[in-house]
């Protein structure tokens, strides 16, 4: 078995190590992905108000009818204020502290045609990153839409697939593009009235991907965006628009790091995902954003709306997430099982160190006929961290046959952290079948002993346990995450023990 | 026009005459809760805590507030608060979250209490039965507050029926205070058999001492509108509490369980176990929470609710949660909404038992997982019956009432 290959290897690494000095020298490691890049980045002055708005539409060439969009949006977020019940401590942000568009390609307007007109500082931090985005992608057979702050940099592999009819490219591009498309879909799944952070997203929205898979096409490759805040005190407002058409199958990648900063860095973003009959979406996230230093100074806010919309018979969405990242993480992949016999499900795995706080989790809301919903989420506290678990499960009346299963699960590491579960169950139908459990414990003691009598250190224990805890969910993962979803759950968790 | 307004007013002007017919350490918190009240108001749908219930609506009608003083049959361990034998100062509104409005409102404008005083080391072997009949000619607000004290080593049974004695409108709210001191025992039933024109707010707030141990039951037969509070803290190490609901809806009937277990020691153990049947148009809610503070360590906690949805305009929403800050404990809780088992219905049909017959089984076989645990036999045989009169439709009115017999 897998485990037991690991367990041989640990054992003969902390062999050598002795003590644990290796414990601390992890422990007081500074988080790994913290630099900034030396780019000239076109930025709009701090500040938000509607002229911001129509500047960034100016900007970007919008036609009116997003102008409006924007407009709209952003007259209504002036109505609302900032929500605060979360189970997170949300500072009250300045919005007009920050810029809200910043171009690092600024100056080459018509956009890079090759690799050697990418700017080479920017290359540099891709691969510090190691986002494949040359040669290396062909091999892994990865199509990457690179953002750095707002503008899509460099798109690849798109020949490759336009070949079979599918878009992959960014939002703005798109609403060149493929306009119609666009307008038809966008805020169709999170409408700009939808929240607070979905009407400031849709009115300053910078860049982001859009996708849409034709009809009975099988989308040969993972799609994957790198998202990475650069530019200081420039939230980033990313908007991604997945269109599944009928018998389509399409599974895309984010993953996301950014570079360490004092201040929080605010991040809005939505995506909104649209699946017709038939069709199948499989959305995964490995998000490690600056969680802010051992003492809970900066940190990236991490705000997001995602929704998925199973309009079609037959139509299935998985999200898989996995967080690790941020000071603050808010936010609730939801699925709208709108079709008959839709099927959706959830695997999360929440990792909260220091003094992170995540408050996430799941809506499952039950429209159509013979609807299934898996839910599975596994948090794991540590630190003097806050890992909150906040779901929803809504059965409608004419849901005839709806099925949900969730299965919450909290680890505790350390008796400072917190672990709390908020689900809510609106059943409105005698036919459904809704089931939820969660349980909250410690890591258990006697495999903690097992290991450390078998010669592994505390420290490769927890690791070892706790990935095995969260197998269920990292098993959804696509590969090339997998392994470094397992990487990233260890060295999160370092210092924690011992 | 808000409904708390009638209520302000009511309150000023007849603050005076409520105080004349009540005593010191009554009036002593009164103004200040009714100021919590006016500030406040009545809580709506967005605090988390009254979701599931429409205040607003339920207080809105036109109430004649009751001021009929208590009768107590003369008996051991249970008074008038006018005639405690002891001061009970540090105990009235004391546990009670004087924060919310319902417990404000009622601090305000109860002009009588019942205090259940039960000595230290002493065992009560025999029930101490509350029965209250709510009675009016127009429709009437009552407001109802208890007071019950057991004190170290002490062991007691408290039932708390409730019924109504006219067909009118009634509006209860209802503050229970109870205090268990070290190593005592409570067993607390409560049983709800009121006409669907009652409306019920009750809040009930536990403290408990060091290896003290309480059972609560509340259980809902028959109701128009039930909204229950239960918060429980555990403050003596090795505290143990159970806290069992057992809800019967048809018709239009609203049932709102609210419960908060906060383990504030270590060592300490709760269950809960919920359980609901609604049919028709009725609607149930249940909403329970463990909080588990920093430095609890060795708790265990065990939550479930189960339901059954047997109509398909009935509605059910559940809110198990658990809010831990503490590592070294064991938390679960498990929440269902189901349907009845086919295999089981037509297991039964094929052995010549009629469908509504089996339904009623299944039904009485669901709940009877909560009558079970109740300790007292008399009444556990008594409400086996109930239930399975419940389930048939033969209970469409308080059984017990006098104007029903």
């Amino acid at each position: 078995m897998n485990n037991g290959e690991k367990a041989t290897d640990i054992g003969q690494r902390t062999a050598d190590n002795g003590g644990n000095e290796f414990v601390r020298q992890v422990a007081e490691k500074k988080y790994e992905f913290g630099f900034t890049t030396d780019v000239h980045t076109e930025i709009i002055d701090k500040g938000l108000n509607e002229e911001v708005v129509r500047l960034i539409s100016q900007k970007k060439g919008e036609p009116d009818w997003l102008l409006q969009f924007r407009l709209e949006a952003y007259r209504y977020w002036l109505t609302q204020t900032q929500p605060s019940w979360g189970h997170v401590h949300l500072p009250e942000i300045d919005y007009q502290a920050i810029s809200y568009y910043a171009d690092p390609t600024a100056g080459n307007k018509k956009g890079p045609k090759s690799v050697e007109e990418i700017d080479p500082e920017l290359m540099k931090t891709f691969d510090k990153l190691g986002i494949p985005l040359e040669e290396r992608l062909a091999l892994s057979g990865t199509a990457v839409d690179a953002v750095m702050d707002s503008v899509s940099v460099k798109t690849t592999f798109k020949e490759k697939l336009s070949e079979k009819g599918i878009i992959f490219c960014s939002i703005s591009e798109a609403v060149r593009n493929y306009p119609d498309l666009v307008k038809q879909y966008l805020g169709s799944v999170v409408p700009p009235k939808d929240n607070y952070f979905a009407a400031l997203n849709s009115a300053v929205f910078s860049d982001g991907s859009f996708v849409y898979i034709p009809k009975n096409t099988r989308c040969p490759m993972e799609l994957s965006t790198y998202f990475r805040i650069n530019a200081r005190n420039t939230g980033q407002f990313e908007r991604t628009l997945i269109v599944c058409d009928e018998g389509s199958y399409v599974s895309y990648l984010e993953g996301c790091t950014a570079p360490m900063r004092d201040e929080n860095q605010l991040h809005a973003a939505i995506v909104e995902i649209v699946v017709m009959d038939n069709a199948e979406v499989k959305y995964s996230t490995v998000q490690n954003w600056y969680p802010g230093d051992a003492e809970g100074r900066g940190g990236v806010l991490n705000l997001v709306t995602k929704r998925g919309d199973l309009r079609g018979v037959n139509s299935k969405l998985s999200w898989t997430q996995v967080e690790t990242g941020s000071a603050i993480t808010w936010k609730y992949p939801s699925c709208v099982l709108r079709g008959d016999n839709s099927q959706a499900e959830f695997y999360s795995v929440a990792v909260t160190n220091h003094h992170q706080e995540a408050d996430t989790g799941t809506k499952m809301i039950h429209l159509g006929r013979n609807t299934r919903s898996t839910i599975i989420s596994k948090g794991i506290s540590a630190g003097q961290s806050q890992n909150s678990y906040r779901g929803l499960v809504r059965v409608g009346k004419l849901a005839d046959g709806a099925r949900n299963y969730s299965s919450c699960d909290s680890l505790l590491l350390g008796s400072e952290c917190g672990a709390h579960t908020f689900p809510y169950m609106d059943i409105h139908n005698n036919t459904a079948t809704v089931e939820h459990e969660a349980t909250t414990s410690k890591i258990n003691e006697e495999q903690l002993f097992y290991c450390n009598q078998r010669g592994i250190s505390t420290e490769e224990a927890v690791g070892l346990i706790v990935n095995g805890y969260a197998k269920d969910v990292l098993n959804k993962l696509p590969m090339e995450f997998a392994v470094e979803a397992q990487k990233l759950l260890s060295v999160s968790l370092e210092g924690t023990v011992g | 026009m808000k409904s708390e307004r009638q209520y302000i007013e009511l309150y000023q002007e007849a603050g005076d005459l409520i105080k004349s017919k009540s005593c010191a350490v009554m009036n002593a918190v009164r103004d200040e809760a009714f100021a919590t009240f006016e500030r406040q108001g009545f809580p709506t749908k967005k605090e988390e805590r009254y979701k599931y219930t429409d205040v607003d609506a339920a207080f809105s009608p036109n109430y004649g507030i009751s001021l009929t003083p208590l009768t107590i049959k003369p008996s051991l361990y249970i008074y008038n608060v006018k005639d405690a034998p002891l001061d009970i100062t540090p105990y009235y509104n004391r546990v009670a979250n004087t924060k919310d409005s319902i417990t404000a409102l009622n601090t305000a404008l109860v002009h009588d209490a019942l205090l259940i005083h039960v000595p230290a080391n002493t065992l009560v072997d025999d029930p101490i039965v509350v029965d209250n009949w709510l009675r009016g000619t127009a429709p009437t607000m009552t407001n109802r507050r208890i007071l019950l004290l057991i004190e170290k080593g002490a062991s007691a049974t408290v039932i708390i029926n409730d019924h109504a004695a006219d067909k009118q409108r009634f509006l209860l709210t209802q503050v229970v205070e109870v205090y268990v001191q070290d190593n005592a025992h409570l067993d607390l039933y409560e049983i709800e058999e009121t006409p669907p024109l009652c409306s019920r707010f009750s809040n009930i707030y536990i403290q408990q001492g060091r290896d003290s141990s309480v059972k609560h039951n509340a259980i809902t037969l028959f109701n128009g509108q039930t909204r229950n509070l239960c918060d429980v803290y555990l403050k003596g190490e090795g505290a143990e509490v159970t806290l069992n609901g057992c809800a019967i809806g048809s018709a239009s009937q609203r049932i709102d369980n609210n419960t908060l277990i906060h383990h504030q020691v270590p060592r300490c153990q709760s269950n809960q176990l919920y359980k609901y049947v609604v049919d028709d148009h009725a609607v149930g809610a249940f909403a329970g929470k463990i909080l588990v503070d920093k430095g609890a360590q060795k708790t265990t906690s065990q939550e479930t609710n189960a339901n059954l949805c047997a109509s398909s305009d009935a509605r059910m929403y559940t809110q198990p949660m658990l809010e831990i800050y503490a590592d070294d404990v064991k938390c679960a809780h498990g929440s269902t909404v189901g349907v009845m088992d086919e295999a089981a219905l037509f297991y039964m049909r094929q052995r010549g038992i009629p469908e509504v017959e089996a339904r009623t089984l299944l039904k009485n076989a669901f709940m009877g997982q909560v009558i079970d645990q109740i300790k007292f036999e008399p009444l556990r045989q008594r409400l086996y019956v109930k239930v399975e009169k419940r389930f048939r439709g033969e209970l469409d009115k308080c059984e017990d009432c006098r104007l029903c017999k």
